[in-house]
């Protein structure tokens, strides 16, 4: 068969998740003091389509699963039941239930048994049966039929009701069928019933039949035949020959007992996975394009096509006549590429929603658990971003949000007597500004204590005890929370931990090619601010001369460019060159010897660019400033290997390749390799 | 010991290098023409001896232009050149397994190799002093190497090609990263 | 060639039982519910139509009903897909007017086994 189940039990994993996500969301939004007809409908659906659906891609465990969520639903819906907290809460639990049972059969991983069995006993208790009963989710128990090898003698009446045809049923089609157990079948009609030719109705059936048939044929078999029209039609199928009756009677009798076994030895066991699904990479490899995104793409490439011919016309017996239109022509191609590139760019774009549907359930759920009141905002879930960036930025903004109610929202008791309202807000923001995006964690909690923060610090070493309060602002402190060491392992609670502190928050963001920082006012709340690039494949950069070569600098790390003055050269213990910046001392990086390029030579007149990661500021000397322009990242590692302080390369407009500069990584291995660590140059 | 490579800073004229790209590409032309199996391998200079590679491995051949350097890389390593928007290291093969000096003449070509691994493909262009034919194997055998130094663990073989011996290089041994990694600095 | 019709509201249903019907040699359409089946019929007239019971917007019961009251389709086989292997499911079925029915889960083979009875 040229059918590729793979790809279609693919599709029918995402449309699992669809519906898991359509019952999490309104199970969420159900209200049990208020429940509408429509809200349980769709989530009965939703039960419903999922246990068909893994039934028929061979899922079984899913599906019998989800057969207990549908009964219990089936229950609800008919009244027989009602929901309530608890009740919304296990069928929640049965939600992530069926979705670990997903994740197993998509990526080969572990079942959460503990849980299973644990919504399974619940679930049986909410519909009142005992366990093994409910169990057999198998066809009805059919009779074993008589052991083979037995010629058997039928005759069959076959008398249908005048308005069989009405259900779309033909005799002929099912006398057709029975002929196919008995090829030498008689099968004579009974035309009695026909009245006279004036008097016929077209719609309606006067004929019967009878038929005889003889071989290796169980009345199961004939019966079924009759299945659909059992209601429409008087039948009657019997034994020809009375010879077999006892022993009949007797094998029914044996078929009894034996079924009755099997009902109740239908075990649960998890199927195994014969169908070894290919290890799926958790991340999603597919994208959903609205179908417009795709029109506009065609007519921009139809439009470049025609550009195209424009220009190769032109080109055609060039004359110097032909310049402006050469020109024009030109023009156009700058705009059409540019209006394509946005437009491809805008595809692999998702809206926010994508990362912020997650929020409500993990809100719920830890707030319940620190018995903390929290209400979740949620605003500009519409905001679109690249899904690279989308998908790596889930795991830090679950971390802020945690991190939010764990240390951030006090208890209720504890707001109340600062005069707050008992419930805590947090609230998750997204908006375009400038070629960013910006995303928004604020909460209206206990803020953070400078004081604590740096006595914190101070102590952990992440500042060297000799380092005055004076010198850093309140939010230089405040940034302070994103240092390595400052948490640790004993103090990162099993909630907003696992090992996750705000340090790798920030490297997780850093690398994305954004940046984060916090800000708080003590006794009101904390906001994080982290702004993001549109999309991973394009930089705006910089470009720079050094040593004769061309580099390229991320826009974003940059500060500011200055040319050096010589009176603010000092160097440090170790040899160390700090250029003075107005309150500040930074270290001048010399980017020549860093490249391992050559010697750098004198600092007069030169040029210093001012770049930050990491929290760190370092000068970049370099020999020229050249353009800004947008530039395509293309990789080093595919052909050659990852490379020490160059994060990747691209062709400039003159066909040659320029590195694009690591910031990051040039400034940690700098700053790890400078003899003397104070005098950091920290960011503001 | 190696010695500084002599890089003719040569701007050459237009002309010379249309020359020796029109040679290159009618060479690769015969080569995409040859239809009997025999066409096996594309031969070069180095250091005036013959070397070859399977021409089904040669993705394309250049003419030298001098790539953006690769900053820690070893000596070898000249840089990164763009190959219709892809960016592929340039090795001088002379350098690598010292021999012969490093000149950039307007004969000097860059072969560009492809290896086809079980997971990805990898590009990577030769500095070589210049191209010679295109070569059956015919009825010629495909010899082991002879010695034991660092250039015989590139080969595959050694091949009589008339009166003169052609050592055949191993694109994968060629083209292994890890190999060269090591040997930076 | 015999055209089917095929309405359920799973994607991955409707696209199991094109693929196999298609290459058992039918032209089948599909639908995503009873609303969307009925402006299918309009332009096409089908020779079979199998349709899910539990959709959103119109349902199997109601869509035979509707098919059964067009006079194109007052005889037209129409199979019922359905998860229930209660009674009770097939007898609400019939009532509406269908044919007969497949019972989920039903494997390529099955379905086409089935078909074979109404075409």
């Amino acid at each position: 068969m040229a059918l590729d189940m793979e790809q279609l039990r693919k599709m029918f994993y995402e449309e699992c998740r669809e519906n898991l996500e359509v019952l999490e969301d309104v199970l969420l939004n159900l209200d049990p003091s208020q429940i509408d007809e429509e809200s349980i409908n769709t989530i009965f659906r939703a039960a419903h389509s999922i246990k068909g659906g893994a039934a028929t891609f061979n899922l079984l465990d899913i599906s019998e699963f989800t057969h207990h969520v549908e009964a219990y639903l089936d229950l609800v819906r008919n009244g027989e039941r009602t929901l309530t907290a608890e009740t919304i809460d296990l069928l929640l639990k049965s939600g992530d239930c069926i979705t670990s049972m997903l994740e197993s059969y998509e990526s080969d991983s572990e079942v959460n048994k503990s849980l299973l069995a644990e919504v399974v006993e619940a679930l049986h208790q909410l519909l009142g049966v005992a366990p093994t009963e409910s169990e057999s989710n198998t066809t009805e128990p059919s009779q074993a039929e008589p052991i083979a090898d037995q010629l058997s003698d039928w005759s069959v009446s076959f008398i249908p009701h005048q308005e069989i045809f009405f259900s779309g049923n033909d005799p002929l089609r099912i006398l057709r069928e029975l002929k196919e157990l008995d090829l030498n079948s008689k099968i004579t009609a009974q035309l009695t019933k026909l009245p006279d030719i004036d008097d016929i109705e077209a719609e309606l059936c006067y004929i019967s039949w009878h038929a005889t048939l003889s071989g290796d044929i169980s009345e199961e078999a004939i019966r079924e035949i009759f299945e659909w029209v059992e209601d429409e039609c008087d039948l009657l199928v019997e034994q020809a020959s009375s010879d077999n009756q006892i022993d009949h009677i007797d094998e029914t009798v044996e078929a009894e007992s034996t079924t009755s076994q099997t009902l109740t030895t239908v075990d649960n066991h998890p199927p195994a996975k014969s169908n070894k699904v290919a290890k799926a990479e958790s991340s999603v490899s597919s994208i959903r394009v609205d179908i417009d995104k795709v029109d506009s793409l065609i007519n921009l490439v139809g439009e470049l096509v025609i550009t195209q011919s424009m220009l190769t016309e032109i080109g055609h017996d060039f004359t110097i006549d032909k310049l402006e239109k050469l020109k024009a022509g030109l023009d156009q191609l700058l705009q059409n590429s540019k209006d394509l590139q946005e437009n491809v760019l805008n595809i692999r774009m998702l809206p926010m929603s994508f990362a912020f549907s997650r929020f409500p359930r993990l809100v719920r759920d830890l707030s319940g658990r620190l018995e903390k009141q929290v209400d979740l905002q949620i605003r500009g879930e519409q905001t679109e971003l690249d899904k690279t960036v989308l998908e790596r930025i889930v795991d830090p903004l679950v971390h802020l949000v945690r991190n939010g109610i764990d240390h951030g929202i006090e208890s209720p008791a504890l707001r109340l007597e600062s005069g707050k309202p008992e419930m805590g807000v947090i609230e998750l923001n997204a908006y375009h500004q400038g070629g960013s995006i910006v995303i928004e964690i604020s909460d209206d909690g206990a803020g953070l204590n400078c004081d604590k923060l740096w006595n914190k610090a101070v102590e952990k070493g992440v500042l060297e005890s000799d380092v005055r309060r004076e010198e850093y602002s309140e939010k230089q402190i405040m940034n302070l929370i994103f240092a390595p060491g400052f948490s640790t392992a004993e103090e990162v609670s099993d909630i907003s931990g696992r090992g996750v502190g705000m340090d790798v928050v920030r490297r997780n963001i850093e690398e994305l090619g954004g940046h984060i920082e916090v800000d708080s006012k003590l006794g009101e709340g904390s906001r994080f601010t982290i702004s993001l690039p549109l999309t991973l494949a394009i930089l705006d950069g910089q470009l720079v001369k050094v040593a004769g070569e061309v580099y390229v600098i991320p826009l974003l790390t940059i500060v500011e460019s200055i040319q050096i003055d010589s009176n603010c050269i000092k160097i440090a213990s170790g040899g160390i060159e700090l250029y003075r910046l107005r309150d500040e001392n930074i270290p001048i990086l010399r980017l020549q010897e860093e490249l391992e390029m050559g010697r750098s030579g004198s600092l007069d007149g030169r040029i210093l660019c001012f770049v930050e990661a990491a929290g760190n500021r370092v000068g970049l000397l370099i020999d020229e400033l050249l353009d800004q322009q947008q530039v395509v990242i293309k990789s080093l590692e595919s052909n050659y290997s990852k490379v020490t302080g160059i994060s990747g390369a691209t062709i400039l407009g003159d066909g040659s390749v320029s590195l694009i500069l690591d910031i990051q990584g040039l400034i940690t291995g700098f700053l790890s390799r400078a003899p003397d660590s104070t005098h950091k140059g920290l960011a503001a | 010991m190696e010695q500084q490579s002599e890089v003719v800073n040569g701007n050459f004229s237009d002309s010379s290098k249309k020359n020796i790209e029109l040679q290159a590409q009618s060479l690769l032309q015969n080569v995409n023409e040859e239809v009997s199996e025999s066409a096996d391998f594309l031969s070069f200079e180095l250091a005036s001896e013959l070397y070859g590679v399977e021409i089904k491995d040669v993705e394309e051949i250049r003419v030298w232009e001098k790539p953006t350097p690769i900053p820690r890389a070893p000596k070898y390593v000249l840089g990164v050149i763009n190959l219709r928007g892809m960016i592929v290291p340039v090795i001088d093969l002379r350098a690598r397994f010292n021999v012969g000096r490093c000149e950039y003449l307007p004969t000097t070509v860059v072969i560009v190799l492809r290896f086809s691994g079980e997971e990805s493909e990898r590009l990577m262009g030769l500095v070589v002093d210049a191209v010679s034919d295109v070569i059956s194997q015919g009825d010629n055998e495909l010899y082991p190497p002879v010695g034991d130094s660092e250039v015989t663990s590139y080969l595959q073989g050694l091949i009589n090609v008339g009166e003169h011996v052609m050592s055949l290089l191993d694109t994968e041994e060629l083209l292994n990263i890890e190999r060269i990694l090591r040997t930076a600095a | 060639m015999t055209k089917i019709l095929a309405v359920d509201d799973s994607v991955s249903i409707r696209q199991m039982v094109s693929h196999t019907l298609r290459d058992a040699g039918y032209d089948v359409e599909t639908a995503n519910d009873g609303r969307d089946a009925l402006s299918k019929i309009t332009g096409t007239k089908f020779d079979v139509v199998i349709s899910d019971v539990n959709m959103p917007n119109m349902g199997g019961f109601e869509l035979v009903k509707a098919l059964r009251e067009k006079p194109q389709y007052k005889f037209i086989p129409i199979l019922m897909l359905t998860t229930e292997t209660s009674t009770d499911k097939k007898q609400q079925g019939k009532s509406a007017g269908a044919t007969g029915w497949l019972v989920k889960p039903f494997n390529p083979d099955t379905l086409l086994k089935t078909l074979k009875r109404v075409v």
